[in-house]
């Protein structure tokens, strides 16, 4: 260890050193200074952000013997996840403080939630991708599992702990057959050593068993049991968090276990990620159209919407990767902004999570209205809309790798899933309201200038969107 | 077929058929017992691969304090009451066919480790150095970030733990034993002084 490991390490370190401190601050001070303890993890999540900018250089920078990696990637994903946990934090605390759910836990775990993403995103080691992702899910178990009155929060958190260690342990014992392979933990060490490996069969056995690990994560089908009633019974402010800065991980540990780890096996793992492209695409896009529950559907979405990421990794070209971390970029922005408009809607003991609730919101409501209507068109991929070029460039990603079927069975699955999102904008602006009372706007002034910013930044980045996808291109040719 | 190669089959064979009885055996104490068993034959197969110091903090862990606390919490759980006393007769002959199984396999290592040859590509012997040295030197040298990731995922397990299990509840009493020692005589026992009273005699 040199001061230069020290230094490449920076944000990491300093975001550790924060939480600490606000572990003891919450653990020495009483309920209502936490609006002080919220602010304070906001400045940790600005200043981890400005560290991770001003560390990072032109070249790939590795430290602690390749175990973390320091480029353009990681820099990508991580700045994103910072953004969508401030959203999380700024939209959660007026959820909390109604609900009476402990606010300094929540903000500690979610930091440590973080802090697992940027250790997954940026690890150069079988062992450091496995301990990120032990980090992270940890905290997201905890997290559901918060509001400790509700039943239906304590069986979403049961739910997702199972399934979640049966994935890890998938993903370790694929894994440790690598290992047995290759006889090295390192990424680029093994994918180095797989074209001379007289093992095959074990490495494509280890592949498959880490490729039911990624696609847990993912929640892609057949591998996504959990996820719709983990994003129903979850606090929506850990809905939020799960639906859109675990997506930016999922990306970010499968690039690295498939690009950086068995690039040289390239062609065995993209058939299985088509595969799981498809499937996802049909189960996401049918069963979302019978959900009568907003969050369901809205996961359903989230499954179809995992099929078209895998289209651009499955691609296996430095643009399918690119795409593939611009539509997780896309998606997680819109996530927010979905469950945020689910969440600013709801009050104590009502939680606006039906689709009949929106009923005539526009008469209740023009702005919930509006940016609800922003949203849906965003997802369902309406063009000038930053849904819509996301969706563009995975299926360009597609036709270039010479996966033309692919593509016109994503382009078939967009229009049908085009239909459940319309139906929420016609429930909306068309059908009668239940009950004539106006919602009043959410008192809290920040949560709605974040979400409409939120929604805002589709809208711009929908016409913008060039100098993103020019950052994605860059993290894979140089 | 080499000897350590039917050592191996020897332990592997015995600690899956133990798996097995773990989420086969009715009886919970049966299964924490053929848990034990797993994690002995595993330990000794990595006692073949020459990982002693692994080998033995599994036993050490894992069958010495893991498993003895599991022990005792399925035998305190389990509501059948009745059949818990009756336990030492009943639970014998498993225990003794578990003391039995993992005592062949020690002395079958016994006999293997003393044929055993070294084999060349074990990093340790490479560097000349013993086992423990040598992991205690991979863990805070190349492994240095990996070991402090795993020292928070153990904080972020205690802060879970707590946040969902703490409750504050009014009206429960708490000992402050510094004021407790504190406390004089005079604010324990109040003299009061009052006129002599007598007994009214019923009146009948």
């Amino acid at each position: 260890m040199s001061w230069n490991d020290v230094i490449v390490l920076l944000p990491e370190i300093f975001l550790t050193g924060s939480i600490c401190m606000l572990l003891l601050l919450d653990a020495f001070s009483d309920d209502r200074s936490a609006m002080g303890l919220h602010r304070l993890s906001m400045l940790a999540l600005v200043l981890t952000a400005g560290l991770v900018v001003w560390g990072h250089g032109e070249a790939a920078t590795s430290a602690f013997y390749g175990m973390f990696i320091n480029d353009t990637l990681a820099e990508i994903l991580i700045l994103f996840s910072i953004l969508c946990t401030a959203i999380v934090l700024v939209l959660a605390s007026p959820y909390l403080r109604q609900r009476r759910i402990a606010i300094g836990e929540f903000h500690t775990l979610t930091l440590f939630a973080l802090l697992g993403v940027m250790f997954l995103v940026s690890a150069g080691n079988l062992v450091m991708i496995y301990l990120g992702l032990e980090l992270l899910t940890l905290s997201s178990y905890a997290l559901v599992a918060l509001d400790r009155d509700s039943r239906l929060c304590s069986e979403a958190a049961i739910k997702y702990f199972v399934l979640g260690a049966l994935s890890s342990g998938m993903l370790l014992y694929g894994m440790s057959l690598i290992y047995g392979a290759t006889g090295s933990l390192d990424l680029a060490t093994i994918n180095a050593a797989i074209a001379q490996t007289p093992h095959m069969t074990l490495m494509l056995i280890g592949l498959v068993f880490l490729m039911v690990g990624i696609a847990f994560k993912f929640g892609a089908v057949p591998f996504h049991m959990w996820l719709p009633d983990v994003y129903e019974g979850a606090p929506t402010a850990v809905t939020i968090f799960i639906s859109s800065v675990s997506k930016l991980a999922a990306v970010g540990m499968a690039l690295r276990l498939l690009d950086l780890g068995l690039g040289n096996m390239g062609p065995y793992w993209q058939q299985m990620l088509a595969v799981l492209a498809v499937l996802s695409l049909v189960i996401g896009s049918l069963v979302a159209i019978v959900q009568t529950s907003l969050k369901r559907m809205l996961a359903y979405s989230t499954i179809g919407h995992m099929g078209y990421l895998f289209l651009g990794l499955s691609a296996g070209t430095a643009f399918g990767y690119a795409s593939a971390v611009f539509y997780a970029v896309a998606y997680s922005l819109m996530a927010t902004a979905a469950f945020g408009i689910i969440l600013a809607m709801s009050r104590a003991g009502f939680e606006a999570d039906q689709i009949a609730d929106l009923k005539g919101l526009n008469q209740r409501s023009p702005w919930f209205a509006g940016m609800m209507l922003i949203v849906m068109f965003s997802l369902a991929g309406v063009p000038p809309l930053f849904g819509f070029f996301a969706k563009l460039l995975v299926l360009q990603a597609a036709i270039q790798a010479g996966m033309l079927w692919l593509a016109i069975v994503g382009a078939v699955f967009a229009i049908i899933s085009a239909y459940y999102y319309l139906r929420v904008v016609k429930v909306m602006y068309f059908d009668e309201p239940a009950d004539d009372t106006k919602l009043a706007p959410n008192s809290d002034l920040s949560l709605r200038w974040v979400l409409s910013a939120n929604a805002l930044v589709l809208l711009v980045l929908g016409v913008t969107w060039s100098p993103l996808l020019e950052w994605c291109l860059r993290a894979f040719t140089s | 077929m080499t000897i350590q190669l039917a050592a191996f089959y020897f332990f592997a064979s015995i600690s899956v058929l133990a798996a097995l009885g773990v989420i086969g055996l009715r009886n919970p104490v049966h299964a924490v017992l053929s848990l034990v068993l797993t994690f002995f034959s595993t330990a000794c197969i990595w006692m073949l691969l020459q990982a002693e110091f692994l080998a033995l903090a599994l036993i050490v862990v894992y069958v010495g304090a893991v498993m003895v606390l599991f022990l005792f919490v399925v035998m305190m759980l389990d509501i059948q009451v009745a059949e818990t006393r009756e336990g030492f007769v009943r639970y014998l002959p498993i225990g003794l066919g578990v003391a039995v199984v993992m005592l062949l396999e020690i002395l079958a290592l016994i006999g293997i480790r003393a044929m055993q040859v070294v084999p060349p590509a074990n990093p340790a012997r490479v560097d000349g150095l013993s086992n423990v040295a040598w992991i205690g030197q991979a863990l805070y040298t190349e492994y240095l970030l990996p070991f402090e990731v795993a020292a928070l995922i153990l904080t972020v397990g205690m802060v879970a733990a707590v946040a969902l299990t703490l409750r504050r509840r009014k009206g429960v009493r708490h000992q402050f034993p510094s004021q407790q020692v504190q406390a004089k005589p005079r604010e324990r026992v109040r003299l009061v002084s009052m006129p002599a009273e007598c007994k009214e005699e019923p009146k009948s």
